[in-house]
Protein backbone atom coordinates (compact mmCIF):
# COMPACT_ATOMS: atom_id res chain seq x y z
CA UNK A 1 0.00 0.00 0.00
CA UNK A 2 1.10 3.56 -0.82
CA UNK A 3 1.96 5.62 2.20
CA UNK A 4 4.40 8.40 0.62
CA UNK A 5 3.64 10.73 -2.35
CA UNK A 6 6.12 13.09 -3.76
CA UNK A 7 4.98 14.52 -6.37
CA UNK A 8 6.73 17.24 -8.72
CA UNK A 9 8.98 18.46 -5.72
CA UNK A 10 11.01 21.48 -6.44
CA UNK A 11 12.77 23.46 -3.58
CA UNK A 12 14.66 26.63 -4.16
CA UNK A 13 16.97 28.41 -1.78
CA UNK A 14 18.23 31.85 -2.43
CA UNK A 15 21.32 30.64 -4.57
CA UNK A 16 20.46 27.42 -5.40
CA UNK A 17 17.66 24.37 -6.17
CA UNK A 18 17.94 21.21 -3.51
CA UNK A 19 15.47 19.29 -5.14
CA UNK A 20 13.76 19.81 -8.71
CA UNK A 21 10.54 18.50 -9.97
CA UNK A 22 11.17 15.51 -7.97
CA UNK A 23 9.03 12.20 -7.92
CA UNK A 24 8.58 9.14 -5.96
CA UNK A 25 6.29 6.66 -4.05
CA UNK A 26 7.25 4.90 -0.86
CA UNK A 27 5.27 1.91 0.03
CA UNK A 28 3.83 0.68 3.43
CA UNK A 29 6.07 -1.91 5.29
CA UNK A 30 9.40 -1.57 3.83
CA UNK A 31 12.78 0.11 4.81
CA UNK A 32 13.94 2.24 2.09
CA UNK A 33 18.01 3.21 1.52
CA UNK A 34 17.73 7.10 0.62
CA UNK A 35 21.33 7.18 -1.44
CA UNK A 36 23.30 9.90 -2.48
CA UNK A 37 26.29 11.80 -2.28
CA UNK A 38 26.63 15.06 0.05
CA UNK A 39 24.26 17.78 -1.95
CA UNK A 40 22.25 15.58 -3.51
CA UNK A 41 19.04 16.53 -1.46
CA UNK A 42 18.88 13.68 0.85
CA UNK A 43 18.24 15.96 3.96
CA UNK A 44 15.98 18.32 2.17
CA UNK A 45 13.83 15.66 1.09
CA UNK A 46 13.93 14.34 4.70
CA UNK A 47 12.78 17.69 6.13
CA UNK A 48 10.35 18.13 3.82
CA UNK A 49 8.33 14.86 4.92
CA UNK A 50 9.34 15.59 8.14
CA UNK A 51 7.08 18.89 7.93
CA UNK A 52 10.14 20.89 8.63
CA UNK A 53 10.23 22.52 5.24
CA UNK A 54 7.98 23.55 2.52
CA UNK A 55 8.19 22.38 -0.90
CA UNK A 56 8.87 25.90 -3.02
CA UNK A 57 5.87 23.78 -5.39
CA UNK A 58 4.87 20.57 -5.88
CA UNK A 59 3.73 18.58 -3.37
CA UNK A 60 3.87 15.82 -0.79
CA UNK A 61 0.96 13.21 0.86
CA UNK A 62 1.30 10.67 3.55
CA UNK A 63 -1.92 8.52 3.14
CA UNK A 64 -3.25 11.05 1.02
CA UNK A 65 -3.23 13.52 3.51
CA UNK A 66 -0.98 16.86 2.74
CA UNK A 67 2.11 17.55 4.94
CA UNK A 68 1.09 19.57 7.83
CA UNK A 69 -0.07 19.01 12.11
CA UNK A 70 -1.71 15.62 10.90
CA UNK A 71 1.00 13.81 9.19
CA UNK A 72 3.10 15.05 11.48
CA UNK A 73 1.94 12.81 14.23
CA UNK A 74 2.46 9.65 11.67
CA UNK A 75 6.36 10.68 11.18
CA UNK A 76 9.31 10.46 13.75
CA UNK A 77 12.14 12.17 12.01
CA UNK A 78 16.01 11.71 13.18
CA UNK A 79 18.15 14.85 12.02
CA UNK A 80 21.82 14.41 11.69
CA UNK A 81 22.24 16.74 14.49
CA UNK A 82 21.91 16.61 18.27
CA UNK A 83 18.07 17.76 18.71
CA UNK A 84 18.41 17.29 22.31
CA UNK A 85 19.65 19.74 24.64
CA UNK A 86 23.41 18.88 26.64
CA UNK A 87 22.44 19.58 30.36
CA UNK A 88 19.24 16.92 30.22
CA UNK A 89 20.14 13.70 31.17
CA UNK A 90 18.86 10.59 29.24
CA UNK A 91 16.09 10.07 31.83
CA UNK A 92 14.70 13.07 31.26
CA UNK A 93 14.85 13.25 27.56
CA UNK A 94 12.69 10.28 27.77
CA UNK A 95 10.33 13.29 29.86
CA UNK A 96 10.69 15.36 27.14
CA UNK A 97 9.72 13.26 24.28
CA UNK A 98 6.67 11.77 26.65
CA UNK A 99 5.13 15.25 26.89
CA UNK A 100 5.78 16.09 23.09
CA UNK A 101 4.50 13.03 21.43
CA UNK A 102 1.46 11.37 22.01
CA UNK A 103 2.55 8.00 20.13
CA UNK A 104 5.78 8.01 22.68
CA UNK A 105 5.94 4.30 24.71
CA UNK A 106 7.53 5.47 27.65
CA UNK A 107 8.42 1.35 28.32
CA UNK A 108 9.91 0.62 24.52
CA UNK A 109 12.50 3.57 25.34
CA UNK A 110 13.53 1.95 28.49
CA UNK A 111 14.24 -0.82 26.79
CA UNK A 112 15.94 0.27 24.22
CA UNK A 113 17.90 2.37 25.61
CA UNK A 114 19.10 -0.66 28.09
CA UNK A 115 19.54 -2.70 25.14
CA UNK A 116 21.93 0.28 23.42
CA UNK A 117 23.78 -0.22 26.51
CA UNK A 118 22.68 3.28 27.78
CA UNK A 119 22.28 4.65 31.97
CA UNK A 120 19.70 6.88 31.97
CA UNK A 121 21.34 8.55 34.72
CA UNK A 122 23.99 10.19 31.93
CA UNK A 123 23.85 13.52 31.28
CA UNK A 124 23.63 13.95 26.92
CA UNK A 125 26.97 16.31 27.28
CA UNK A 126 28.70 13.64 28.56
CA UNK A 127 27.85 11.59 25.49
CA UNK A 128 30.70 10.08 22.93
CA UNK A 129 29.28 10.22 18.67
CA UNK A 130 28.19 6.76 19.28
CA UNK A 131 26.28 6.72 22.38
CA UNK A 132 24.41 9.92 21.36
CA UNK A 133 23.44 8.22 17.90
CA UNK A 134 22.31 4.97 20.15
CA UNK A 135 20.37 7.38 22.42
CA UNK A 136 18.64 9.79 19.09
CA UNK A 137 17.27 6.76 17.45
CA UNK A 138 16.30 5.24 20.65
CA UNK A 139 13.68 8.12 21.38
CA UNK A 140 13.08 8.36 17.61
CA UNK A 141 11.97 4.60 17.56
CA UNK A 142 10.18 4.85 20.90
CA UNK A 143 7.46 6.52 18.83
CA UNK A 144 4.47 4.40 17.65
CA UNK A 145 5.19 6.21 14.08
CA UNK A 146 3.82 5.12 10.43
CA UNK A 147 6.68 6.74 8.95
CA UNK A 148 10.44 6.32 10.58
CA UNK A 149 12.78 9.31 8.83
CA UNK A 150 16.38 8.21 10.25
CA UNK A 151 18.74 10.91 8.54
CA UNK A 152 22.37 9.75 8.14
CA UNK A 153 21.67 6.83 11.35
CA UNK A 154 25.29 5.34 10.71
CA UNK A 155 27.43 8.86 10.19
CA UNK A 156 30.33 9.03 12.50
CA UNK A 157 29.35 5.74 14.74
CA UNK A 158 31.73 2.70 15.82
CA UNK A 159 31.26 -0.83 14.56
CA UNK A 160 29.61 -1.94 17.53
CA UNK A 161 27.09 1.38 17.99
CA UNK A 162 26.33 0.24 13.97
CA UNK A 163 25.52 -3.20 14.91
CA UNK A 164 23.22 -1.99 17.67
CA UNK A 165 21.48 0.49 15.67
CA UNK A 166 21.37 -1.89 12.62
CA UNK A 167 19.30 -4.61 14.52
CA UNK A 168 16.91 -2.34 16.21
CA UNK A 169 16.21 -0.49 12.79
CA UNK A 170 15.12 -4.11 12.00
CA UNK A 171 13.28 -4.69 14.84
CA UNK A 172 11.18 -1.59 14.96
CA UNK A 173 10.52 -2.15 10.92
CA UNK A 174 7.49 -4.47 11.04
CA UNK A 175 4.14 -5.16 8.65
CA UNK A 176 2.15 -1.92 8.73
CA UNK A 177 5.41 0.80 9.17
CA UNK A 178 8.20 2.05 6.73
CA UNK A 179 11.21 3.12 7.48
CA UNK A 180 13.85 5.71 5.68
CA UNK A 181 17.68 5.71 6.41
CA UNK A 182 19.80 8.00 4.25
CA UNK A 183 23.40 7.63 3.87
CA UNK A 184 26.31 6.56 1.55
CA UNK A 185 27.63 4.08 3.47
CA UNK A 186 26.11 1.45 1.59
CA UNK A 187 28.22 -1.15 2.61
CA UNK A 188 26.43 -1.47 6.21
CA UNK A 189 23.08 -1.19 5.04
CA UNK A 190 23.46 -4.14 2.22
CA UNK A 191 21.35 -7.03 4.07
CA UNK A 192 18.64 -4.38 5.52
CA UNK A 193 17.25 -2.41 2.46
CA UNK A 194 13.99 -3.72 0.88
CA UNK A 195 14.25 -0.80 -1.76
CA UNK A 196 16.99 1.43 -2.81
CA UNK A 197 16.55 5.76 -4.33
CA UNK A 198 19.24 6.95 -6.02
CA UNK A 199 20.14 10.55 -5.60
CA UNK A 200 21.23 13.37 -8.06
CA UNK A 201 21.11 17.03 -8.16
CA UNK A 202 17.66 17.21 -6.21
CA UNK A 203 16.56 14.09 -8.53
CA UNK A 204 15.80 10.40 -8.61
CA UNK A 205 18.49 9.01 -11.00
CA UNK A 206 17.40 5.32 -10.08
CA UNK A 207 15.23 2.97 -8.04
CA UNK A 208 14.50 -0.20 -7.24
CA UNK A 209 14.28 -3.57 -5.35
CA UNK A 210 17.48 -4.33 -3.99
CA UNK A 211 17.30 -7.85 -4.52
CA UNK A 212 15.50 -7.69 -8.06
CA UNK A 213 19.15 -5.62 -8.92
CA UNK A 214 21.10 -8.14 -7.68
CA UNK A 215 19.72 -10.88 -10.06
CA UNK A 216 19.47 -8.69 -13.04
CA UNK A 217 22.86 -6.84 -12.41
CA UNK A 218 24.79 -9.23 -10.47
CA UNK A 219 26.18 -6.41 -8.36
CA UNK A 220 25.82 -5.18 -4.42
CA UNK A 221 24.37 -2.04 -3.46
CA UNK A 222 27.82 -0.95 -3.03
CA UNK A 223 28.91 -2.25 -6.67
CA UNK A 224 25.33 -0.01 -7.94
CA UNK A 225 25.94 3.37 -6.28
CA UNK A 226 29.78 3.30 -7.81
CA UNK A 227 28.58 2.99 -10.68
CA UNK A 228 25.57 5.50 -10.57
CA UNK A 229 27.73 7.89 -9.43
CA UNK A 230 30.42 7.22 -11.44
CA UNK A 231 30.35 10.12 -13.87
CA UNK A 232 29.23 12.39 -10.75
CA UNK B 1 25.87 -15.75 8.28
CA UNK B 2 27.92 -13.53 6.25
CA UNK B 3 26.47 -12.76 2.76
CA UNK B 4 27.84 -12.09 -0.73
CA UNK B 5 25.84 -8.95 -1.52
CA UNK B 6 26.23 -9.30 -5.21
CA UNK B 7 24.40 -12.77 -4.85
CA UNK B 8 19.84 -11.71 -3.41
CA UNK B 9 20.34 -12.46 -0.04
CA UNK B 10 17.07 -14.36 -0.01
CA UNK B 11 18.85 -17.20 -2.25
CA UNK B 12 22.00 -17.25 -0.28
CA UNK B 13 19.36 -18.39 2.85
CA UNK B 14 17.28 -21.07 1.06
CA UNK B 15 20.71 -22.18 0.13
CA UNK B 16 21.52 -22.81 3.88
CA UNK B 17 18.73 -24.12 5.00
CA UNK B 18 18.46 -26.51 2.08
CA UNK B 19 22.25 -27.60 3.40
CA UNK B 20 20.40 -27.65 6.83
CA UNK B 21 18.05 -30.59 5.63
CA UNK B 22 20.17 -32.47 3.91
CA UNK B 23 22.30 -32.49 6.47
CA UNK B 24 19.54 -33.62 9.18
CA UNK B 25 20.55 -30.05 11.07
CA UNK B 26 16.38 -29.67 10.25
CA UNK B 27 14.58 -32.80 10.62
CA UNK B 28 11.67 -33.98 8.22
CA UNK B 29 8.76 -32.77 9.46
CA UNK B 30 10.51 -29.95 11.64
CA UNK B 31 8.31 -26.67 12.35
CA UNK B 32 11.01 -23.73 11.19
CA UNK B 33 11.00 -20.49 13.28
CA UNK B 34 8.98 -17.89 12.41
CA UNK B 35 9.78 -15.11 9.99
CA UNK B 36 10.30 -12.77 12.43
CA UNK B 37 12.29 -14.69 14.56
CA UNK B 38 14.69 -16.03 11.54
CA UNK B 39 15.16 -12.86 10.51
CA UNK B 40 16.34 -11.27 13.43
CA UNK B 41 18.51 -14.11 13.90
CA UNK B 42 19.95 -13.37 10.45
CA UNK B 43 20.07 -10.02 10.74
CA UNK B 44 18.21 -9.34 7.41
CA UNK B 45 15.09 -7.70 6.50
CA UNK B 46 11.82 -9.31 7.32
CA UNK B 47 10.31 -9.24 3.46
CA UNK B 48 13.86 -10.98 2.70
CA UNK B 49 13.01 -13.38 4.78
CA UNK B 50 9.03 -13.60 3.86
CA UNK B 51 10.55 -14.49 0.16
CA UNK B 52 12.96 -17.23 1.47
CA UNK B 53 9.83 -18.84 3.03
CA UNK B 54 7.51 -18.32 -0.12
CA UNK B 55 10.27 -19.70 -2.13
CA UNK B 56 10.92 -22.78 -0.20
CA UNK B 57 7.22 -23.65 0.07
CA UNK B 58 6.54 -23.16 -3.66
CA UNK B 59 9.31 -25.56 -4.35
CA UNK B 60 7.80 -28.35 -2.21
CA UNK B 61 10.58 -28.29 0.33
CA UNK B 62 8.13 -26.64 3.11
CA UNK B 63 4.72 -26.68 3.31
CA UNK B 64 2.23 -24.20 5.62
CA UNK B 65 -0.07 -25.17 8.15
CA UNK B 66 -2.94 -22.75 8.72
CA UNK B 67 -2.26 -20.83 11.70
CA UNK B 68 0.82 -22.92 13.14
CA UNK B 69 3.52 -22.21 10.93
CA UNK B 70 6.34 -23.79 8.32
CA UNK B 71 7.36 -27.55 8.45
CA UNK B 72 9.69 -29.21 6.67
CA UNK B 73 8.47 -31.35 3.77
CA UNK B 74 8.41 -35.28 4.82
CA UNK B 75 8.91 -36.29 1.84
CA UNK B 76 12.17 -38.37 1.75
CA UNK B 77 12.43 -38.55 -2.19
CA UNK B 78 11.89 -34.03 -1.58
CA UNK B 79 15.32 -34.09 0.51
CA UNK B 80 16.81 -36.69 -1.82
CA UNK B 81 16.20 -34.29 -4.89
CA UNK B 82 17.28 -31.51 -2.90
CA UNK B 83 20.06 -33.25 -2.39
CA UNK B 84 20.93 -34.59 -5.78
CA UNK B 85 19.95 -30.99 -7.21
CA UNK B 86 23.05 -29.48 -4.94
CA UNK B 87 25.22 -31.96 -6.39
CA UNK B 88 24.53 -31.28 -9.73
CA UNK B 89 25.47 -27.73 -9.45
CA UNK B 90 28.69 -28.44 -7.19
CA UNK B 91 29.42 -30.77 -10.35
CA UNK B 92 28.57 -28.66 -12.87
CA UNK B 93 30.70 -25.61 -11.88
CA UNK B 94 33.71 -28.23 -11.23
CA UNK B 95 33.54 -29.64 -14.72
CA UNK B 96 33.16 -26.33 -16.58
CA UNK B 97 35.99 -24.92 -15.05
CA UNK B 98 38.11 -28.37 -15.78
CA UNK B 99 36.85 -28.25 -19.06
CA UNK B 100 38.20 -24.23 -19.37
CA UNK B 101 41.34 -25.67 -18.12
CA UNK B 102 41.27 -28.02 -21.06
CA UNK B 103 41.14 -31.23 -19.14
CA UNK B 104 38.85 -33.71 -21.03
CA UNK B 105 36.39 -36.58 -19.78
CA UNK B 106 39.51 -38.86 -18.73
CA UNK B 107 41.58 -36.31 -17.34
CA UNK B 108 39.03 -34.71 -15.45
CA UNK B 109 38.19 -38.73 -14.14
CA UNK B 110 41.73 -39.32 -13.26
CA UNK B 111 41.97 -36.25 -11.37
CA UNK B 112 38.97 -36.52 -8.86
CA UNK B 113 40.74 -40.13 -8.69
CA UNK B 114 43.79 -39.37 -7.92
CA UNK B 115 42.57 -36.34 -5.36
CA UNK B 116 40.26 -38.90 -3.26
CA UNK B 117 42.96 -40.81 -2.96
CA UNK B 118 45.02 -38.87 -1.73
CA UNK B 119 42.64 -37.29 0.61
Amino acid sequence: MELLKVENVTKKYITKKALENMNMTIEEGKIYGLLGPNGSGKTTLMKMIAGLIQPSSGKIEIMEKKIGKESKQMVSYMPTSNHLPKWMKIEQCIGYYDDYFEDFDREKAKELIDFMGLKENLKVGALSTGMLGRLKLSLVLSRNAKLYVLDEPLNGIDPISREKIMQTILNACQEENTVIISSHLVKELETILDEVIFLEKGNVVLSGNAENFRIEKGMSMDELYREVYKDA
Amino acid sequence: MDFDARIPIYFQIIEKIKKEIILGKLQRGEKLPSVRSMASELKVNVNTMQRVYQELEREGITFTQRGTGSFVTEDNGMIQKIKDDMAQGLIKSFVEGMKELGFDREGIIENVNEYIEEA
